[in-house]
């Protein structure tokens, strides 16, 4: 027996089919628009690492070099000089930073053969996505795949060789997923830093080495235990499809990903962020990364009781646009949390409808549980109990992945102490409610289920409205998280271009061509130590 | 009167601590944490749990008592001194002892993107049942919300020809905020405006006299809530129109 409500299906049908139009009119700008990120993203998948004297990365500088012809797209006139060159798209990009190459328009005649060898080279970037992927499905396989709901925690001390060594402790306390804050304000930087970075406020800088540095520890760790322990860091800001590919190649295993949080939440303009999520999307989805969408958030700025469908209807969106990027649905890591005021009676009578409903509505995705924030007290002890009933109803609602919460919430990002608390928290309420779910039902017509009929009725209208206003104008309208948003405002707007009849990315084409499907496979940690006591 | 911790008798000095040190678990551990409290002046430490946190880090929950002491009347701040209003009271003050509309612009400045703290402060709807400084009718309030820089901050206090400046600072990580706070009063005084505006800055790890430090005029720690913002910036502008 499965533990579920009984769902007016009309009312997910409206929804589903409003945030369809939703997508599909967002869908025509995305489709004549790139981006200086998108540019700067191919550039990156072709092999352009680095930065210039002046620690410019050297993707910047090149596509500001062809900042002329960029509604034709970056990618023709650079392979052109590197065939006229023979030099490899490093050096290339190393020649235009010292000033000894320059780009140029591609002269019509010469466009296809151009075009041509672009794609064959672009195939070899998304092969270095492709290859991370299958080193994933390996270790998965040899080492194990934790029991979900997996436990999330977060490093965020701002320097790269602490947050190894804190990600390694919280591996062996429990975790099953890091994340990497990143610092303060990277997402209003339009470029990504380049190195091992050591100072960051809240957070540690994104950089492609940060990366490869964390992964290396964790599968250190992950050997040592014998559980894959998953990566995940943050595509997120005016950078967005470039930490992507950054993730996609140093095999991140999640990455948050959202289409609207940029907008919502960093007054990112919203033209920019709907191409940007696009191919960050894309590249996710090739490199069987689990994307997280960031509804929690809304809860903070608008009354998570009053609010709640307003997760509902965007995780609709969401799906819409994660579909249409080839995510498959176990990639789906769709956001809600647990925000409801604790002082309000039965809070968390109304977390188990919202939580449940979330389940039962994407039964093949991963969503991913948030934990309380706002209302964390500075009563540390209180703080971790309303954490331990949101770990009961992550479990009891079969949730996938549970972002823990931290008792210190309101005070600080975790200490190491923090953080073990938090797992043993988890690790003790997950085990002894685990079989409670198969061993009771919910009240047909109770609090529960009419509660979370509710919210779906809801979603359906939002859905519905933002269908008839259009995307756009519904944010403009304060429609999630209670934050309006001007269409035409916000950061990166300059960086948005629209697209010329010639215009030529091979990316979009490479990353859909031959891509693999299905979750990585591998025993549990209880069937792994089992052959392994077999085998001896 | 000098006081101690209470645990469960009077002055028994009774207090609950816990933290981690960065060695291994080792059978002299307990020793450790036990010994590095008392270093610190503990006695009676009764150490309640070791636990190795990681191999390189063992974790300590103990009790302890202290004959440290403290006269609550010795401890002498730079508290907040103001007379607190209710909303109708201070629209009245504001019409008769101030003379004209108080104009208000506020924003959560440079990185920090919380905005949550200022329309607390600010938005109509407001916090705790008690309406923002957007529902004053005595006062026009302008909220820019966040990642504001400071010079735009200024440029638009300026514009609006504002009484006072409302400053949002929830990041404190490494101490980001001092920097920023600081960036805002230098550029305020290089300009030559500083003493043209009242200036407050509110946050959960601000205080009182922690903002006067930093060159403000007063500063809100947590759970603020609007009248005492509205009450202070009434009675500071009127002090200022009649010195
Ligand atoms: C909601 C939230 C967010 C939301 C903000 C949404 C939004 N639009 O505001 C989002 C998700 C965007 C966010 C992002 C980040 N956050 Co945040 N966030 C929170 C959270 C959960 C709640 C804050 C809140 O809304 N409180 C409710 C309000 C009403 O309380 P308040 O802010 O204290 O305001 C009151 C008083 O302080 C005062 N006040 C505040 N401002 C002012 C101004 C004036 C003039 C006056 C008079 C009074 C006043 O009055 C208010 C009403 O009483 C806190 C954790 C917590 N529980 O506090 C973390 C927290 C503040 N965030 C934190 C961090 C680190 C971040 C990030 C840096 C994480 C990252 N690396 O990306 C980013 C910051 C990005 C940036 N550029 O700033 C840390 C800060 C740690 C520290 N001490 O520095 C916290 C404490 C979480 C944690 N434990 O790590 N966050």
């Amino acid at each position: 027996m499965e533990l579920s409500l009984r769902l007016d299906q009309t009312l997910v049908d409206r929804a589903r089919s409003a945030a369809e139009s939703i997508a599909d009119d967002v869908w025509r700008h995305i489709e004549a628009h790139t981006t200086d990120s998108v540019e700067r993203t191919a550039l990156r998948l072709l092999g352009v690492v680095g930065v210039n004297e002046i620690d410019v990365p050297l993707v910047n500088v090149v596509v500001e070099q062809g900042r002329d012809s960029l509604a034709s797209g970056i990618i023709a006139p650079f392979v052109a000089v590197m065939m006229d060159s023979g030099m490899s798209a490093q050096q290339v990009a190393e020649g235009i930073a010292t000033g000894t190459l320059t780009l140029a328009p591609v002269a019509a005649e010469r466009r296809e053969g151009v075009e041509s060898h672009a794609a064959e080279i672009a195939a070899g970037g998304v092969a270095r996505i492709d290859a991370a992927r299958r080193r994933r499905e390996e270790l998965v396989a040899t080492l194990s795949d934790p029991v979900k709901p997996w436990l999330y925690v977060i490093v965020a001390t701002g320097n790269i060789h602490e947050d190894v060594a804190q990600a390694k402790a919280a591996a062996r306390a429990g975790a099953d997923v890091v994340a990497v804050i990143r610092t303060t304000a990277q997402s209003l930087l339009d470029y990504v830093p380049y190195g091992l970075t050591t100072e960051g406020f809240g957070g540690t800088y994104a950089t492609q080495e940060n990366f490869r540095y964390m992964r290396d520890g964790l599968d250190e760790v992950g050997e040592e235990l014998g559980r894959y322990i998953r990566l995940c860091n943050y595509a997120s800001g005016l950078c967005m499809p470039e930490i992507a590919a950054m993730g996609s190649l140093e095999r991140l295993d999640m990455m948050l990903n959202d289409s609207m949080y940029g907008i919502i939440f960093r007054n990112i303009n919203m033209e920019r962020t709907f191409v940007d999520q696009y191919l960050a999307r894309m590249l996710n989805a090739r490199a069987g990364i689990i994307i997280n969408t960031g509804e929690d958030n809304y809860l903070t700025t608008a009354d998570a009781f009053e609010k709640g469908y307003t997760v509902v209807s965007s995780d609709f969106i969401n799906e819409e646009f994660a579909e249409r990027a080839g995510l498959e649905q176990w990639q789906m890591g769709l956001g809600h949390a647990f925000e409801i005021d604790p002082s309000i009676p039965d809070q968390v009578v109304y977390q188990i409808a919202d939580a449940l409903l979330v389940r039962q509505l994407f039964p093949e995705a991963s969503p991913k549980y948030m934990p309380p924030t706002k209302y964390m007290p500075g009563d540390i002890f209180m703080g971790h109990i309303v954490d331990a009933m949101f770990n009961f109803v992550g479990v009891f609602t079969g949730q996938e992945t549970q972002l823990l919460g931290m008792l210190t919430e309101a005070l600080h990002t975790p200490l190491l102490q923090d953080r073990y608390l938090s797992v043993k928290n988890a690790k003790y309420v997950f085990e002894s409610c685990r079989s409670l779910r198969d061993e009771v039902e919910i009240r047909p017509g109770g609090i529960i289920e009419r509660r979370a009929n509710e919210l779906l009725g809801k979603a359906a209208e939002q859905l519905e409205h933002v269908r008839d206003v259009g995307l756009f104008r519904a944010l403009e309208m304060g429609e999630f998280a209670d934050v309006s948003r001007d269409p035409g405002g916000g950061r990166g707007f300059d960086g948005v271009v629209k697209r010329a009849e010639d215009y030529f990315n091979p990316f979009y084409a490479a990353l859909r061509e031959g891509r693999m499907s299905g979750p990585p496979v591998g025993p549990t940690p209880a069937e792994r130590a089992a052959s392994r006591q077999g085998g001896r | 009167m000098e006081v101690k911790p209470y645990g469960d008798t009077r002055d028994d000095g009774v207090m609950q601590l816990s933290f981690t040190l960065p060695i291994p678990n080792s059978p002299k551990a307990t020793d450790v944490g036990k010994q590095y409290l008392e270093k610190m002046g503990f006695h009676d430490v009764a150490v309640a749990e070791v636990r190795a946190i990681d191999p390189g880090f063992t974790f300590y929950v103990a009790y302890a008592r202290t004959d440290v002491s403290i006269d609550p009347d010795q401890v002498k701040g730079d508290y907040l001194d103001v007379e607190e209003m209710d909303y109708y009271a201070i629209n009245t003050f504001i019409r008769d002892d101030v003379g004209h509309k108080l104009v208000v612009v506020g924003a959560a400045i440079e990185s920090d993107a919380h905005t949550v703290g200022i329309d607390a402060i600010l938005n109509m709807k407001g916090f705790a049942g008690n309406y923002g400084l957007e529902r004053y009718p005595e006062i026009d309030a302008y909220n820019l919300g966040s990642q504001i820089p400071c010079e735009q901050l200024l440029k638009t206090a300026l514009e609006k020809q504002a009484d006072a400046i409302l400053v949002s600072q929830i990041v404190t990580q490494k101490n980001i905020h001092v920097q920023n706070l600081t960036k805002l009063i230098e550029l305020l005084e290089a300009e030559g405006v500083r003493e043209r505006f009242i200036i407050v800055v509110g946050g959960p790890r601000i205080n009182n006299a922690f903002a006067k430090e930093l060159g403000y005029d007063a500063g809100f720690g947590p759970r603020t809530t609007p009248v005492q913002v509205a009450s202070f910036l009434a009675q500071e502008a009127a002090r200022r129109q009649n010195p």
